[in-house]
């Protein structure tokens, strides 16, 4: 038998610090694919905010680094689509004029995979063993949606959990404003953009609002708190490995949510 | 009204209080963008079009000198003259010496946001010379005294009321001094106004989408018609276009016109395109006596070899602005200047400098919708990105951000330390969250918890979670 493809995890800086919950349900996720999973040690972020504020010279050295650090797996997976695009979309044009890294970075580029669409498209996931009862609603990361062309796969592992019933929510292909470092530097513009994001939500009655991307997640659930909405929020991985127990985002301690799972 | 693109950020609030523009926003809403969505599923070669479009575009800047040329030597043949004016002012001056020379004391206009590049309006007045504004919407905002806020649609922001308060009171030197609420009656009223402008304009002005090389012929297109009333009146006709607008062939012309409308408006064609080749030939019934086309660098020619050069392919539809939710939350005026929303964003830095327009390219979430809808394909938020570099590394970014992103970048770089910090914060925001899950106000992130909770962290960082548990298994 062909031996299990060896999947390095990017874990994500938001998961490391908010929500390590969405890398064991990544791992647990990864595994039940027939992969075996490693976690290396020397990773921190993929560079994005320097590559965003325009500080090239640390992006490169921050993208220097996740070659280095990714260089031995036969792939590499992020619980992001944020995170997957900078890796398989700019990490090659950042070291473009790179002599020692430019060629290492495209044959990155080419193991890079966000989760859901890994393990869709690489790994043929079918017969997922997950129950959630309960309305949700998807919210499409932009960079996942449009980088990484991911739309299909996370619906089509959602239509695998049973009990889970997937409303779509209106303008899908709208940014919630997030956007890194630009949702702190112009709050009020991504203020109103995650209002019209989370009336879109709200409409559809889900209780609970998933996604690919912690960065959304993040924004969409502190403007639902916020203005006091029921609606919820999870990473689409904990739903997909039956880890929703613990609370959801922003959630207080020992408050599940609703719907419950196995 | 008094904008500039430096004062981004308090534009942006006003418009984001100002109920009356929210409300004109969400009317608008997405219309725009579902009748382009229509329009593109209705030609199933559509993405094919605009893979031939790119590659006109492309072919033309590679070889601008040549087009140009050859259009200046058919205009010429058919007894046109072409101006070449290299800045604002030179085009401005050549525009009013040409006015002169015809007498002119009233010109009428087409839409031309060259015309707005260049500050051309207010410079004929100044100089005596009555400049009006033909199209419906920049007749409203003339009225108005105030710049377009969308690039084919100025008038955008404006509510019916409005329009209604602006006849009246700029009417009633006509005699129309009746206040009209129906749309029908206000469109009927303008075109009673516009006629005798029209038969007293001794000279016209319009934009250009294109500029034929093969034929000498400019193109424009329309909604209205106010354009070829504009040009075929008139004694002289002036055409004011920015040297990119040329293309080779009139095939190619065709080809551009097909992504055009349905990407602007999601029509199939815009109702009126027009075709101006030369001055009226002898046995000709009507058109101009004049032919000018007076051709705009303005630092174009700098772009081309750069990082941004890809902005010159653009063929100002105003797809990237629709779709975009920065411009739709806070509309044109905001961005300060000529050229709003993504677009701007691209072209802004380079006619007003980095510092001037700071914000412009800073305020995206980078979402790529524009890139994605636009029919020329051009990267925007790429070159919004290049923008963000330039401004870094000539110290324009502000201090505060810069030695923020580089402590951070430093200690991305040490893993060992990384974890340290990571640690720390996943316990403090944790801890700050308390039993509730979540902040509602803290320190130095007042730009997140304004508006929004900040979710707390589950309390322990991944990466300690799993070293614990390899700890565990060995």
């Amino acid at each position: 038998m062909k031996q299990a493809p060896h999947v390095a995890l990017f874990v994500t800086c938001l998961v490391d610090v908010y929500r390590p919950s969405v890398g064991f349900a990544a791992i647990r996720l990864l595994e039940r694919a027939g992969c075996r999973v490693s976690v290396p040690a020397a990773q921190t972020c993929c560079g994005q905010p320097a590559y965003n504020s325009g500080d090239r010279r640390s992006a490169i050295r921050l993208a220097r680094a996740v070659v280095d650090a990714f260089a031995d797996a036969d792939y590499v997976v992020a619980p992001s689509g944020s995170c997957a695009g900078m890796l398989s979309k700019h990490l090659p044009a950042l070291l473009a004029d790179d002599p020692v890294y430019a060629e290492r970075a495209a044959a990155l580029a080419g193991r890079c995979h966000e989760l859901t669409a890994f393990l869709v498209d690489v790994c043929g996931m079918a017969g997922l063993e997950a129950r959630f009862d309960g309305r949700v609603t998807y919210h499409d990361s932009c960079s996942a949606l449009r980088e990484g062309g991911v739309a299909a796969q996370p619906r089509q592992l959602m239509a695998q959990v049973a009990g889970l019933d997937l409303v779509e929510a209106a303008e899908r292909e709208a940014c919630c404003g997030f956007g890194g470092t630009f949702c702190v530097k112009y709050p009020e513009i991504s203020v109103a953009m995650v209002d019209r994001k989370v009336d879109a939500i709200a409409a559809t009655g889900a209780e609970l609002v998933l996604a690919g991307d912690l960065g959304c997640l993040l924004n969409i659930a502190g403007r639902l708190s916020r203005r006091g909405l029921p609606c919820r929020a999870r990473h689409v991985a904990e739903v997909l490995a039956g880890l929703t127990d613990g609370p959801p985002i922003g959630g207080p301690a020992g408050g599940g949510s609703p719907g419950g799972s196995r | 009204m008094d904008l500039a693109a430096h004062r981004f950020k308090e534009q942006a609030r006003t418009a984001l209080q100002d109920r009356v523009l929210q409300d004109s926003f969400a009317r608008i809403g997405g219309k725009f963008g579902e009748a382009r969505s229509r329009a593109v599923a209705g030609l199933p070669e559509f993405d094919r079009l605009r893979d031939d479009a790119v590659a006109i575009k492309t072919h033309v800047l590679a070889n601008l000198d040549v087009y140009l040329e050859r259009f200046e030597a058919q205009v010429t043949a058919r007894g046109g003259i072409v101006h070449w004016c290299a800045t604002p002012a030179e085009a401005r001056e050549c525009i009013l010496a040409v006015a002169r020379a015809a007498g002119a004391r009233t010109v009428t206009k087409g839409k031309s946001m060259v015309a707005e590049e260049i500050g051309l309006n207010p410079f004929l007045e100044a100089n005596g010379v009555e400049p009006v504004e033909t199209d419906l919407g920049e007749y409203i905002i003339q009225l108005a005294d105030e710049p377009p806020s969308h690039i084919i649609a100025p008038a955008v922001h404006k509510t019916k009321s409005q329009v209604s308060d602006l006849f009246q009171l700029h009417h009633a030197r006509y005699g129309k001094t009746r206040r009209l609420t129906e749309g029908g009656d206000l469109v009927a009223e303008a075109r009673e106004v516009l006629r005798q402008k029209y038969l007293d304009a001794d000279m016209g002005i319009t934009g250009a989408n294109f500029l034929i090389a093969e034929t000498g012929s400019t193109v424009i297109v329309t909604n209205e018609g106010n354009g070829d009333l504009t040009q075929s009146l008139p004694r002289v006709h002036l055409v004011l276009a920015s040297i990119e607008k040329v293309v080779p062939t009139l095939e190619d012309v065709s080809t551009l016109l097909r992504v055009l409308a349905r990407s602007a408006t999601g029509q199939e064609m815009s109702v009126y395109t027009t075709f101006s080749t030369g001055p009226k030939r002898a046995g000709d019934l009507d058109g101009p006596e004049e032919f000018h086309v007076v051709l705009l660098d303005n630092g174009r020619s700098q772009l081309l070899a750069g990082p941004a050069a890809e902005v010159l392919r653009c063929i100002r539809c105003g797809a990237c602005l629709n779709h975009c939710p920065v411009y739709r939350a806070v509309g044109g005026h905001a961005y300060g200047w000529v050229y709003p929303g993504p677009i701007g964003a691209a072209i802004d830095p380079h006619f007003l400098g980095v510092e001037e327009a700071y914000h412009l390219p800073q305020a995206s979430s980078f979402c790529g919708r524009c890139e994605e809808v636009c029919p020329m394909k051009i990267p925007l938020p790429k070159i919004m990105r290049h923008w963000r570099e330039e401004a870094f590394r000539q110290n324009v970014t502000p201090a505060m951000q810069r030695h923020a992103v580089r402590a951070w970048a430093w200690l991305a770089a040490r893993p060992r330390l990384y974890r340290l910090a990571a640690r720390a914060a996943a316990r403090m925001l944790a801890a700050a969250g308390g039993r509730r899950g979540r902040i509602a106000r803290l320190p130095f992130a007042g730009g997140w918890t304004a508006g929004r909770d900040m979710p707390a962290p589950e309390g322990r960082s991944f990466h300690d979670l799993w070293a614990a548990r390899q700890g565990a298994r060995k």
